[in-house]
């Protein structure tokens, strides 16, 4: 204890600091805390080792027969997005602002010069940010395998798969933040998410089959209730930008494909960015309200 | 400094604070003094806009609710304990946190000086004592020099080394201008640090007195530890009370507040109701605070 405070003004001068800078602070902490988690790491490694083995297997058995060659590992690339991503991004969420809450961090973050929205969106940008280096090292490795094994590929197909990814990334991450808010323990906030998850991605696929027999769906009822789940949507969406037939996802994707055409890229994408705002708003109601105690 | 007019909150049913005014000019120092759930933690949590409160706080001519980051860009905040990010290196939670306090290219070294954590600068915080992060905690809430500081019973967690140092550090940053706002149940605390305290019990305001004439009242005092079997004990408690003593549950009994001078007079009045006292002593008054649960009832004791 060697100084003391220089003598004091008594009333602190300068402004609070705006909502970029405060945005930025807080996404810069929790990027960093992301890319260092165990967590981070092993579900990177998983992505980037699952996509270099797709990658692997479709160039052996296509050799460098073109753009098809490429058409078979894209198709491949997108059912494991579908299986890691939003995993990864909803547990991610939902870890969030549960866990600060947990052991106090929250409430002490929130009794300074910063607002809530300012937290959230923090938390959000870092996490997303962590998410898309995730998403760029696992795409990226697998570009370089096919690459390197000779098969064609464009890179608008790519990057279109890599930003559809970052979309339903962003959707899921909203998701896992509106239940961070809700729940008072870390714990039940990242199982809700694996719940989640685990609907979105089995149960919502036998529910449709089961409700499209039982209850004699019409086709266009069929595409609606197939369009509440973002997975589909990034599903149809990625095969409808790789100029993939629709037809294969069937009658439904058939359906999609002639009475939409163009259009869907506006509805698939209007899909996504609901599911990336209306949850995130919802937190941010929640958060408001809530004590952070 | 600090305005705090007509200010409620509840937690469902219970009232935690019940209606209390306070005013606190700049430089003052204002304990806020009470048993466990008497509102202290709560009025600080609302202080900080914490908590959806009913009534007006204004901080440095900030209101609260609406202007929340400006009044808190005003304050300091110690919590009784800290659950930093662990993996946090000390010096980085203090660039952190000056960040969000709009403080450019604060120096971590001179912040952490003041509170005697030099060297420390490269530990984690994980690697740091209770008494080590709550000096963190300090060096965080004095960056920026903030005009008020604001403690929750900052020593409660520490052991008696580290409260003794942890008030000899608050003890020389006292008295430098800075309105200072704490929560404690220790005498030597309030004694040290305060101009003035504020009593509160059961939400309620009971009164602010200068320290001077509390630390005599206190000097006047001493609490009785009576062991009474459960099925008596509330009956007991009634009866004390009807008799002008303000009784506190406490684990297997009573705590009663007495003068010196009357000690003996809560049991002849369990006498005369045919209440049995299994065993008693006397306890310190800050034992007292610490381990008492506020009887509830509808009426603040005579």
């Amino acid at each position: 204890m060697t100084s003391v405070p220089l003598p004091l003004t008594m009333i602190v001068s300068h402004d609070p600091p705006g909502a970029i800078r405060n945005i930025a602070t807080i996404a810069h902490r929790e990027l960093r805390d992301a890319v260092s988690s165990r967590w981070f790491i092993l579900y990177t490694l998983a992505f980037a080792v699952l996509g270099l083995a797709v990658s692997l297997v479709s160039a052996s058995v296509t050799g460098s027969t073109g753009i098809s060659g490429f058409g078979r590992t894209s198709a491949g690339l997108v059912n494991i997005v579908l299986l890691v991503v939003p995993l990864m991004a909803l547990t991610a969420g939902a870890a969030s602002i549960a866990s600060d809450r947990e052991r106090g961090m929250l409430s002490y973050v929130f009794a300074q010069p910063v607002s809530r929205l300012e937290v959230l969106l923090g938390k959000y940008v870092g996490l997303g940010a962590s998410l898309l280096a995730c998403l760029c090292l696992g795409l990226g490795a697998c570009a370089l395998i096919l690459v390197w094994k000779g098969v064609a590929t464009r890179p608008a197909s790519i990057v279109w798969l890599a930003g559809l990814s970052f979309a339903l990334a962003l959707g899921m991450l909203s998701l896992g933040m509106l239940i961070s808010t809700l729940a008072r323990k870390a714990s039940v906030a990242v199982g809700t998410a694996i719940f989640v998850w685990l609907t979105l991605v089995f149960v919502s696929d036998l529910a449709l089959m089961t409700g499209a027999v039982a209850l004699r769906l019409r086709i266009e009822e069929l595409l609606a209730f197939s369009l509440i789940n973002p997975l589909q949507v990034f599903k149809m969406w990625s095969l409808h930008a790789a100029d993939a037939s629709l037809d294969v996802l069937g009658p439904a994707g058939l359906y999609a494909s002639e009475e939409y055409g163009q259009r869907l890229h506006l509805i698939f994408g209007s899909l996504l960015l609901t599911w990336v705002v209306f949850p995130l708003a919802a937190a941010a109601a929640v958060l408001s309200r809530r004590s952070p105690l | 400094m600090i305005h705090i007019k007509n200010v409620g909150m509840r937690f469902g049913r219970t009232v935690a604070v019940d209606d209390v005014s306070l005013d606190l000019e700049s430089g003052d120092s204002l304990a806020l003094w009470g048993v466990n759930g008497a509102g202290k933690t709560t009025l600080i949590r609302c202080l900080l806009g914490l908590l959806r409160f009913q009534g007006r706080i204004e901080v440095a001519g900030h209101d609260v609710r609406r202007h929340g980051k400006r009044a808190r860009l005003q304050i300091g905040y110690v919590p009784q304990e800290i659950g930093f990010y662990d993996d946090l290196g000390v010096a980085e939670a203090v660039r952190f946190f000056a960040r969000l306090k709009g403080l450019n290219g604060a120096d971590a070294g001179e912040a952490l000086s003041t509170v005697g954590l030099t060297g420390h600068e490269r530990k984690r915080i994980r690697e740091l004592s209770g008494g080590m992060k709550q000096r963190l905690a300090l060096a965080i809430a004095l960056l920026g020099d903030p005009s008020v500081l604001v403690l929750d019973e900052v020593t409660a967690s520490l052991d008696a080394v580290g409260r003794g140092e942890f008030l000899a550090l608050l003890v020389r940053l006292s008295g430098m201008g800075r309105t200072m706002l704490f929560a404690s149940h220790r005498t030597e605390e309030v004694a040290s640090l305060a101009k003035r305290i504020a009593v509160l019990e059961q939400g309620r305001l009971v009164r602010v007195v200068p320290c001077a004439e509390f630390v005599a009242q206190m000097a006047h005092k001493a609490v009785l530890h009576l062991t009474i079997a459960s099925p008596v004990r509330r009956q007991a408690a009634e009866t004390l009370k009807t008799e002008g003593f303000r009784p506190q549950f406490n684990g297997a009994g009573l705590l009663v507040p007495v003068t010196p001078e009357h000690k003996a007079r809560p049991f002849r009045v369990l006498a005369d109701a045919r209440i049995a006292v299994d065993d008693f002593e006397l306890v310190s008054l800050e034992h007292a605070a610490a381990h008492t649960t506020p009887i509830p009832s509808e009426e603040a004791y005579p």
